[in-house]
């Protein structure tokens, strides 16, 4: 069965403007010619390493980008193009976007004030069952960001997605920080709105988080996408896996021995594979 | 009140005592240093021989040496005296009062206009960043904050007061009137000019910043989140823009005290406006030393009390500091 198209983004490329030391304007290029398809009751993992524009994906779609940044390509929801006046209407609504980090939240505000937003008294409710529903007590929406431990902060943010009526979640790395407990549940909700019919983009750089909840996994290196591949293809012996990064992901995988790659830039065999915050480096400093 | 607190006022309170010694030290040997010669002014035009001269150097102390000189000043004004007044024939302290209370008039009008059109403007030109608002905006505070303020003032003069005949040329209040029959209306139409010219100099200053500021926070991730969650621009403004430069805004604010006691003199002198400004000239243009003195102690004292009043509204506001739980980083 052909599922329906819920959103898709064809060609995009994301640079950023900015002057060198003789003065001359030059572009960065973070993202080019991304394209990324999901579709409706769809988990779409975004993985990669730090820096790769996994966020900047997530900020295009839901456009706020900053004014340097120049972006190509083409966007659509649920068939009809998006424009970016089309998402100023969508978003907070129809989308919903958990941002990365609590930088997001506002200093000066309290955060049970945040996640209602200005939906109203209607989100009022909604915001004390999310408060519930990720083990936060009602006093912490009295609090402001700066009281809020690590986890905290993260199921605040969390809570923001549930005051609204959505048909799509854009999650920017909303698990670390969180206990096993509560990361599990947060990946159950996610599961069950996309069972209800309605999109997810996780974005996340663990892998095997990735594989627990997600259809589709996609694969960024560079501001680009590698591969995107079924998660079926993860499993088994991920002959599957078409690219050479993706593959040795694969074998680098525990489930799969921690299997050492050889390096696809140098083809010597590394010390480490290691996927880290920094990005991923080879033994042969290649990367 | 916790023991925080407590020591921060401790510490605020010996700092200001600190700075005020350091004040006066520093203003009296200046004073002293200076080519000044309080006999020469005091006398004029008169003749007098040498032995009337020494009996008035010995009469004002003048024989003795500085540091004994000056800790029999500092002395006095520990105990409330702050000497004469050479030019007013008065106690210092009451020449100050009086003063002062003409001068608070003026500064607190010219520092409250200054802070809301700085602040409604800078908003206005932050919110409307790049359009035609914010050039004329910016423009227009550019071409203040490189204009002396005499200047300004003597424009203002020769517009509105000359040319036009809106206001009258100087002082607080009609020439030969008692003080007593002065009426508002008379008093504040003798302020309009001098407090606008005064004003102006701070406006620019404000609006930059407070335009800077709402730039700042306008780029900040947690407005792109409210965006995202689908807030407006008037939302975005008054929910999150106003809220996060309020704190800057009134530390600004007070910090600019110190700017409008020096803009003062100069405003006060164009219009002959009889405040602290004007006697602090005439003072040092009349080598009347401890009015001098006095006039350069109580301006420090009131720049200070302006920084205090600042950190305690911050503490009083600033969720960081009222509910405690520690800065983070
Ligand atoms: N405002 C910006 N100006 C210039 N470069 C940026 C900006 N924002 C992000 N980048 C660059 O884009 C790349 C991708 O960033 P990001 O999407 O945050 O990565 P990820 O979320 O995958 O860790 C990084 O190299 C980063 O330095
Ligand atoms: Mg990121």
């Amino acid at each position: 069965m052909e599922k329906e198209i819920l959103l898709e983004v064809r060609h995009l490329s994301i640079g950023f403007e900015s002057y060198n030391a003789k003065v001359e304007k030059v572009i960065f290029n973070a993202i080019s010619d991304l394209s990324l398809t999901v579709h409706k009751g769809e988990i779409v993992a975004i993985v990669g390493s730090s820096g790769s524009g996994k966020s900047l994906l997530a900020h295009a779609v839901m456009n706020i980008l900053p004014d340097n940044a120049r972006t190509g390509g083409t966007m659509f929801y649920k068939g009809e193009l998006l424009t970016p006046e089309r998402m100023n209407r969508l978003r907070g609504h129809e989308i919903a976007f958990i941002p990365q980090s609590v930088a997001f939240l506002d200093p000066l505000m309290q955060v049970g004030e945040q996640v209602v937003g200005t939906l109203g008294e209607k989100a009022r409710a909604l915001q004390q069952k999310a408060f519930e529903h990720f083990g936060l007590k009602q006093s912490v929406a009295k609090l402001y960001p700066f009281q809020l431990s690590g986890g905290m902060a993260r199921r605040v943010l969390l809570s923001t997605s549930y005051v609204a009526e959505t048909e799509m979640i854009i999650a920017d790395e909303p698990t670390p920080g969180l206990d096993l407990k509560i990361a599990i549940e947060a990946l159950k909700d996610f599961r069950l709105l996309a069972d209800q019919g309605k999109g997810v983009i996780l974005i996340t750089h663990d892998i095997d988080l990735a594989l627990h909840v997600a259809d589709k996994i996609a694969i960024f290196y560079d501001g680009r996408v590698v591969e995107t591949a079924d998660t079926q293809t993860f499993r088994g012996d991920g002959q599957g896996l078409k690219h050479p990064y993706s593959r040795a992901l694969f074998h680098a995988l525990p489930q799969n021995g921690f299997n050492l790659q050889r390096c696809p830039k140098c083809g010597a065999t590394c010390a480490t594979w290691n996927v880290d915050e920094k990005g991923m480096r080879c033994g042969c400093g290649n990367s | 009140m916790n023991k925080g607190l407590l020591r921060y006022f401790g510490k605020t309170v010996a700092r200001m005592l600190l700075l005020l010694v350091a004040v006066s030290m520093i203003s009296f040997f200046l004073v002293n240093n200076a080519p000044m010669n309080a006999v020469d002014a005091f006398l004029g035009e008169a003749k007098v021989t040498d032995e009337q001269r020494a009996l008035i150097e010995e009469r004002w102390g003048l024989n003795k040496p500085p540091l004994e000189r000056y800790l029999i000043w500092g002395n006095n004004v520990l105990h409330g005296d702050m000497g004469e007044s050479l030019y007013y024939h008065q106690p210092v302290s009451k020449v100050l009062k009086e003063k002062f209370l003409s001068s608070i008039v003026l500064m607190g009008t010219a520092w409250i206009l200054s802070g809301l059109i700085g602040f409604v403007l800078g908003v206005l030109s932050g919110v409307y960043r790049g359009t035609w608002i914010d050039r004329i905006i910016k423009t227009f505070s550019l071409v203040l904050a490189s204009t002396p303020v005499f200047w300004i003032g003597l424009l203002m003069l020769v517009v509105f007061a000359v040319e036009l005949q809106w206001f009258p040329l100087g002082l607080a209040a009609p020439i030969g009137k008692s003080v007593n029959d002065v009426t508002l209306s008379e008093r504040i139409h003798h302020l309009v000019l001098p407090a606008l010219t005064l004003s102006i100099t701070g406006i620019a200053n404000i609006i930059l910043h407070t335009r800077q500021k709402l730039i700042d926070v306008m780029e900040s991730d947690y407005v792109l989140f409210a965006k995202a969650r689908g807030e407006n621009l008037k939302q975005l403004v008054t929910r999150h823009g106003l809220r996060n430069i309020a704190l800057p805004a009134i530390t600004l604010q007070f910090a600019y005290f110190s700017e409008l006691f020096g803009g003062s003199v100069l405003a006060e002198n164009v219009f002959s406006y009889p405040g602290l400004g004007s006697s602090a000239v005439l003072a040092g243009l009349h080598a009347d030393a401890p009015l001098l003195l006095g006039i350069a102690l109580f301006s420090a004292l009131f720049v200070f009390v302006g920084n205090l009043t600042a950190n305690i509204i911050y503490g009083i506001i600033d969720p960081q500091i009222r509910e405690g739980g520690g800065i983070n980083g």
